[in-house]
């Protein structure tokens, strides 16, 4: 008996050996000599084709890689980044932007201004097929151009000389430097797309202008990154190797961070969001961000088309406090506006009832359904949409029974795969209440003012204001800041009065940052360039 | 022989194209399109990128693009990694699978016979009971439960281990989830061995054996654990699925670029070419493993060759 418990023991502890044996191969770690900075991000890049992205996570990566003509600081003030410096016309049409002459390729060959007026034309050009070409829209013949009716080479950019490039806008366009910091504005090497073409931006033949470039791309695990030896400020560059970590789930993104794998997390879960905030209240940075949580009404059909009573009242009676503190949770703000707060030289607009207890919302929603001819005999019945998720399913379920409580409206909750509630919101044919939501594209009103103008492809409520759309023409034109702004708020009033829609909560960036890290700030747009960091210890990364 | 092989060979592809058509008919069908986010794109844009990849073609059209491409072994790029082919994504995600699949599985087996058979060998006693408890347990535990308790200890807390995937160098990463994936397939196989053992070991056979004066090791060893192994064998078809689902969701824990990742995400994303061609690929691959067997049946039984 004493032989076979040997042997079985043996068996056990072989295979055991036999797997730890096999995994043990090589070592745990690369290079820790030098300071590597880990990251997460929640998915890939589609591309890093500045011209084939649409994702965050692209832009990250690309902020990394590559620069604009503007960049941010840590904080989000504008500052020159391969343009050394700028000048406006007076009429707020003209841009001439002087590039700076040690700008390099990852390869080393100079970055010129005909290099920028190529990939402007090749971010407009129908052939190219990019997301983000309406971002230089109000460029000269941009519009055209997108649309066939003129050759890409019409764009109103014009390289003068090696350093000098001239940028003439169609109308005048307030935050178009905010534009030039956004990835889809980079530049792309004309000499590699010659050679490859479309294929240029895979992994070992991408050249990129900025303070890092890639080394290797495993797609669904790790972008790895290095110096770019050749970036002209390369000196003030402090770490020397960036990595990316693809990881979707916000649970081991965390266990990764609390290993001390990642000094950067992408997101912080909402269950462990209080336990993080009394265990680590150091490294967590959250900070207002340019997005808006809301509910859209269809307002092409019955019970919402023609009905503004009826859609104030629904809005009236969600209680956002209850749902940012009981649900989100990470620190989001209620939302009584339709712009966030934070957005540049704007003061956002308020629903006209903000001002009142929750109490006196709900008197007030339930005289509205009155009005609108509902009541206890005769309840509204609606539809509310959302996609299919944990947090959307308990806000949906929270608003759900607000409704019912302070109104007596039958709410049928509807969860939809994503793309499911994309089409159908566009189709505008099933839809009552649905979810949504925006994340500003720049730091400018307008971002978010101008999706609820009509015909706007982002409209999914179908609002059509002549009033808002006058106003939102108004301000488009104007030269002086002041009067702009304060057409643009004015829209907002229009807006907030009308009830296309339902504001619930403003987004935050949240992160967890490791103490190592240093030069970190925060910004309404979310940016954390690599390149303005450095590690307090490099002896302490994993 | 060889003329069976050819014959078979050309008989899956009736079969194969079905599943093509099946599949391509499918990820149309879905509402939504790649492309489609919450951010919609002014309609010249969106009309642009619907012709750069043709999906503005009726869809015949595009199913006899597809075809073409697809006969010269060309699955097409990838609608949400662009930088990527379908090709180049199965390449590198397959292997990973399968290396965790096979590693998980020869884990399972290891320890599940041996603690199986101690247990058999140890009836009624406490190991026994504590043995058959832990399989218990194994088997009630889902792997989304086991697993990040698994790395909140050896990762998080005693730091033994890497909780991540990337970035970690070497096969030490394979460990946590090799170990996650196997669990509730070592109770299972625990259970089945304990079971059968009991059996085996009551058997006349064994009587003799013992009655010729051979030691409880030797008769494991050269005449019990063979004919108790059966159950496990055909076990193993199950087991062998049960790994390669429950695969999906531990690489999607410890963030492993397996192909159960890309083919989830893929469909989620409506990324037709890389669902169609990860459908394609383990279609092939089913047709083949089934030809290997008939062919090796063929040549076992030459009953089967002469039809």
């Amino acid at each position: 008996m004493k032989s076979v418990r040997a042997a079985l023991v043996a068996i056990v502890v072989a295979g055991l050996c036999g797997v730890v044996l096999v995994s043990c191969g090589g070592p745990q770690d690369a290079g820790s000599a030098r300071p590597v900075l880990n990251r997460g991000i929640s998915s890939d890049p589609e591309s890093l084709d500045p011209h084939k992205i649409r994702s965050v996570q692209a832009g990250e990566v690309l902020r990394d890689i590559g620069e604009g003509l503007a960049g941010y600081t840590p904080t989000g003030e504008l500052i020159p980044a391969a343009a050394e410096s700028w000048t406006m016309s007076d009429d707020g049409l003209t841009y001439t932007f002087a590039i700076r002459a040690d700008a390099r390729w990852s390869n080393g060959d100079a970055v010129t201004a005909e290099h920028f007026a190529f990939s402007l034309r090749r971010l407009v050009d129908p052939a190219t097929a990019a997301f983000n070409a309406h971002l230089i829209a109000d460029v000269v013949n941009a519009r055209a151009i997108s649309s066939g009716e003129k050759p890409p080479t019409e764009l109103g950019v014009q390289a003068v000389n090696d350093q000098m490039l001239v940028i003439r806008l169609a109308q005048p366009t307030p935050y178009f430097l905010s534009l030039l910091t956004h990835a889809s504005t980079f530049p792309v090497h004309p000499g590699l797309i010659a050679v490859h073409g479309d294929a240029f931006s895979r992994p070992g033949t991408l050249l990129s202008n900025g303070a890092y470039k890639l080394d290797s791309w495993e797609p669904g695990s790790v972008l790895q990154l290095s110096r770019n030896v050749h970036y002209w400020n390369n000196a003030a560059t402090a770490i020397d190797a960036v990595n990316h970590h693809v990881i979707t789930q916000e649970m081991t993104e965390l266990s990764r961070y609390r290993a001390g794998e990642l000094h950067i997390t992408g997101a912080i879960p909402p269950d462990s969001f209080e336990q993080l905030r009394q265990e680590r209240p150091e490294e967590m940075h959250i900070a207002p961000y340019l997005g808006v949580y809301y509910f859209g009404f269809n307002l092409s059909k019955p019970p919402f088309r023609d009905s503004p009573r009826l859609r104030e009242a629904l809005s009236m009676a969600i209680d956002r406090d209850v749902l940012v503190a009981k649900i989100t949770g990470r620190g989001e703000a209620p939302a009584y506006s339709w712009v966030p707060p934070g957005v540049a030289n704007y003061e956002p607009r308020r629903l006209a009832y903000a001002d009142e207890s929750q109490d006196e919302r709900n008197g007030h929603a339930r005289r509205l359904m009155a009005e609108a001819g509902y009541g206890p005999e005769n309840p509204l019945q609606i539809e509310l949409r959302y996609n299919t998720s944990d947090t959307q399913q308990r806000i949906a379920l929270a608003v759900q029974a607000m409704w019912r409580e302070a109104l007596g409206v039958e709410t049928t909750l509807i969860n939809e795969e994503f793309q499911v509630l994309l089409a159908n919101m566009r189709a505008a044919e099933v839809t009552q209440v649905f979810r949504s939501s925006w994340i500003g594209d720049y730091n400018d009103a307008h971002t978010f003012l101008s999706i609820l103008q009509t015909g706007n492809p982002s409209n999914t409520p179908l609002y059509a204001s002549d009033e808002f759309d006058e106003l939102m023409q108004k301000a488009s034109t104007q030269l002086d800041a002041k009067a702009r702004r304060l057409y643009l708020e004015e829209a907002e009033r229009v807006l907030l009065t009308d009830h296309p829609v339902i504001p619930i909560y403003f987004y935050v960036s949240k992160h967890l940052v490791s103490p190592e890290v240093v030069g970190w700030g925060d910004n309404v747009l979310d940016y954390h360039y690599s390149q303005h960091l450095s590690l307090a210890s490099s002896d302490a990364t994993p | 022989m060889l003329r069976y092989a050819l014959l078979r060979l050309l008989g899956a592809i009736p079969t194969l194209l079905l599943v093509i058509v099946l599949a391509f008919l499918m990820v149309h069908a879905a509402p939504g399109g790649p492309f489609d986010a919450e951010r919609a794109l002014p309609a010249e844009i969106e009309a642009n990128i619907a012709a750069a990849y043709h999906l503005d073609e009726p869809l015949y059209q595009q199913f006899v693009r597809y075809l073409k491409g697809l006969v010269q072994g060309d699955l097409g790029p990838s609608y949400r990694y662009r930088d990527h082919t379908v090709s180049e994504l199965i390449a590198t995600a397959f292997p990973l699978s399968l290396k965790l699949g096979a590693m998980a599985m020869l884990l399972a087996l290891i320890v599940g016979v041996a603690a199986g058979s101690l247990a058999a060998l140890r009836r009624n006693t406490l190991s026994d009971r504590v043995l058959m408890m832990l399989a218990m347990t194994g088997i009630s535990i889902p792997v989304f439960v086991i697993a990040p308790v698994l790395v909140l200890f050896l990762a998080v807390r005693l730091q033994w281990l890497p909780a991540g995937w990337s970035g970690n160098e070497g096969a030490a990463r394979f460990l946590l989830p090799v170990i996650a994936l196997a669990l509730p397939q070592i109770a299972y196989i625990a259970r089945l061995t304990r079971a059968s053992m009991i059996d085996v070991l009551a058997s006349d056979f064994v009587r003799t054996a013992r009655a010729q004066g051979l030691g409880t090791a030797a008769i494991v060893r050269y005449h019990a654990l063979k004919p108790a192994m059966l159950p496990v064998l055909s076990y193993l078809g199950p087991a062998i699925a049960a790994i390669l689902t429950g695969s999906v969701v531990v690489e999607e824990i410890f963030g492993i670029p397996g192909l159960g990742q890309f083919f989830v995400r893929g469909a989620l994303n409506r990324d037709y070419t890389l669902v169609l061609g990860i459908v394609i690929f383990y279609a092939t691959l089913v047709v083949l493993l089934n030809l290997v067997v008939d062919i090796l049946y063929g040549a076992i039984d030459p009953r089967i060759r002469r039809r």
